[in-house]
């Protein structure tokens, strides 16, 4: 059992200097046989591992992570979370998501620092204007917050923002959905993990995958630095490396791996409440807690695992910022990374069975993944628990590839995130 | 950031190209006798590899001319390139 975190047990443990803490995880070696194993320790594998044991009752899992969790793309996320998406099926996964965002620090006694500051989408031509009023109608009609604002309400909302109809791409207008904003990325990792672990999950880092065994319809286990374990039920949650795991299982997948980066400013003092995201300029923005201005850019062109970008595409992106921002232009950038984005090519995730038994992928969530963790890992529990989807990710099935059936979240998703 | 030797106009840095993805995917010769499984991976399933590709790129702000690469995409170090048509040198 987990001790509980509240202001008494900070008092209590500032007695003996901090040093006394409970871990927040075990480090256990493997064992040799789990009932399901889930190969990825970002955020989705760990609410993955949590929503098996806490609500389908398996308590003998894994989560098999090959660097230290939280380590990939949910710690190098922007970590906007927003669900006005435009087509139902993408409605209905990604505010699924977001209901659950609204309780989560408290459902994992864990604080996740979700913020609904609000996200603003800005359009800077016709077709923008017209897309985004489009979305903001379909967005109310599956019951999801969305209001259009025009220039002056834009200008008041974020007075920060340039709107002189004299720029290259003037601000027309833009939407928002105050339910949306962001959230503290390690801290979801964490707080899945501690959660999971307290129900008995097996978090073992440090442990890469290798292989996957099988025989001719079904799943036998997977080879691993630490050896061969034993299982029946392999749930890959591996972001930008799920192709290469599909590729030791002999499968093919959708999705091509390409470099996405970030960067963040030094610290200022407050400056923007809100999240501001311009797809057709490509540039968005947020203020962290620490006060660094956290931007956003865009993916590289080209298949890559280096975990880096070009800098062209940082180059355009602060271009992009300080035509928006005047204000920023004299801010120094303190750092810049990069991480493997996997991208579908109807730019939506796939949470799915595969043609063996035994096999299932969550996967192709690409740019835009990081709002979708606590719904992803619900929905992908009950996948692997029932072995057969839920409702709400029935439409993010592999076989939409070959029925032509696609979620074409393009318009929507268009930059990300 | 990397440097590609276009096979017509020399080294140029990458961003005069554009790419073109897995290389040598052959279009079906008999689209209508085709499966949907089939066209599903023509169209949308690839190997997307970590380590040796081959692939295709375009100088497209140079001599526009289509080509192939053989380059590793763990480091993004270009092996070879060659044109379209030809094979593989390794
Ligand atoms: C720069 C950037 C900005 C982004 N901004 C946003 C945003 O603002 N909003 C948003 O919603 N999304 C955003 N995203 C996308 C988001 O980060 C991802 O969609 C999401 O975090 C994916 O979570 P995950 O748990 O599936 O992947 P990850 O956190 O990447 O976890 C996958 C794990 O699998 C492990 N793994 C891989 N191969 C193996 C193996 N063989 N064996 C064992 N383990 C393995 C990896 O080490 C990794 O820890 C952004 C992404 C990037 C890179
Ligand atoms: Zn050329």
């Amino acid at each position: 059992m987990k001790k509980k975190y509240s202001i008494f047990s900070l008092i209590k443990n500032s007695f003996s200097y901090h040093e006394n803490w409970q871990r927040a995880w075990r480090d256990p070696e493997p064992k040799k046989e789990y009932d399901a194993i889930i190969v990825g320790g970002g955020g989705h594998g760990l609410a993955t591992a949590y929503y098996l044991a806490k609500e389908h009752n398996l308590k003998n899992i894994a989560v098999v992570e090959k660097g230290w969790i939280g380590g990939g793309n949910t710690g190098r996320n922007t970590t906007i979370i927003r669900s006005n998406y435009l087509w139902d099926a993408s409605a209905g996964l990604y505010d699924h998501a977001l209901k659950i965002w609204e309780n989560l620090s408290q459902e994992l006694n864990y604080n996740v620092m979700f913020s609904q500051r609000g996200v603003m989408n800005l359009a800077h031509n016709q077709h923008d204007v017209r897309e985004l009023k489009r979305r903001t109608h379909a967005n109310r009609l599956n019951g999801i917050d969305c209001e259009w604002l025009n220039v002056e309400q834009v200008k008041k909302f974020c007075p920060i923002i340039n709107c002189s109809p004299n720029i290259r791409y003037p601000v027309m207008g833009s939407t928002l959905q105050r339910r949306a904003g962001t959230a503290r990325h390690d801290a979801v990792a964490w707080g899945y993990a501690r959660g999971a672990d307290g129900m008995g999950v097996d978090i073992i880092q440090n442990c890469e995958v290798n292989g996957i065994k099988r025989n001719k319809d079904s799943i036998e286990g997977i080879e691993t630095t630490k050896g061969f374990i034993k299982t029946k039920k392999v749930g890959v949650v591996a972001a930008g490396h799920s192709s290469v795991i599909a590729n030791m299982a002999g499968l093919r997948l959708p999705l091509e791996s390409k470099p996405l980066q970030a960067l963040v400013s030094e610290p200022i003092k407050p400056i923007i409440d809100t999240v501001v995201m311009s797809n057709a300029v490509h540039a968005y923005v947020s203020q962290s807690d620490k006060g660094e201005l956290v931007i956003g850019a865009g993916t590289d062109s080209y298949i890559s695992y280096t975990q880096k970008g070009t800098h062209e595409v940082i180059e355009g992106t602060l271009k992009a910022i300080l035509e928006l921002y005047p204000i920023f232009s004299r801010l120094r950038m303190l750092r810049q990374w990069g991480g493997v984005v996997d991208i579908c090519p109807d730019a939506s995730p796939i949470i799915s069975k595969t043609s063996i038994k035994g096999l299932y992928f969550n996967c192709g969530w690409g740019t835009g993944g990081f709002k979708a963790t606590p719904g992803s890992g619900h929905l992908f529990a009950h996948t692997i628990a029932k072995d057969e989807p839920h409702i709400l990710n029935a439409a993010f099935n592999i076989n939409r590839f070959v029925s032509g059936d696609l979620v074409d979240e393009h318009g929507a998703a268009a930059v990300a995130h | 950031m990397f440097i590609i030797k276009c096979p017509y106009c020399g080294e140029r840095d990458h961003n005069e190209f554009s790419y073109g993805g897995e290389a040598h995917l052959v279009r079906p010769k008999q689209p209508t006798e085709l499966s949907d499984d089939q066209w599903a991976e023509y169209l949308f399933m690839r190997k997307n590899i970590k380590g040796l590709q081959y692939e295709r790129w375009n100088h497209s702000h140079g001599c526009r001319r289509w080509f192939n690469a053989a380059r590793d995409t763990s480091n993004d170090k270009i092996h070879s390139v060659y044109k379209i048509g030809e094979k593989p040198t390794k």
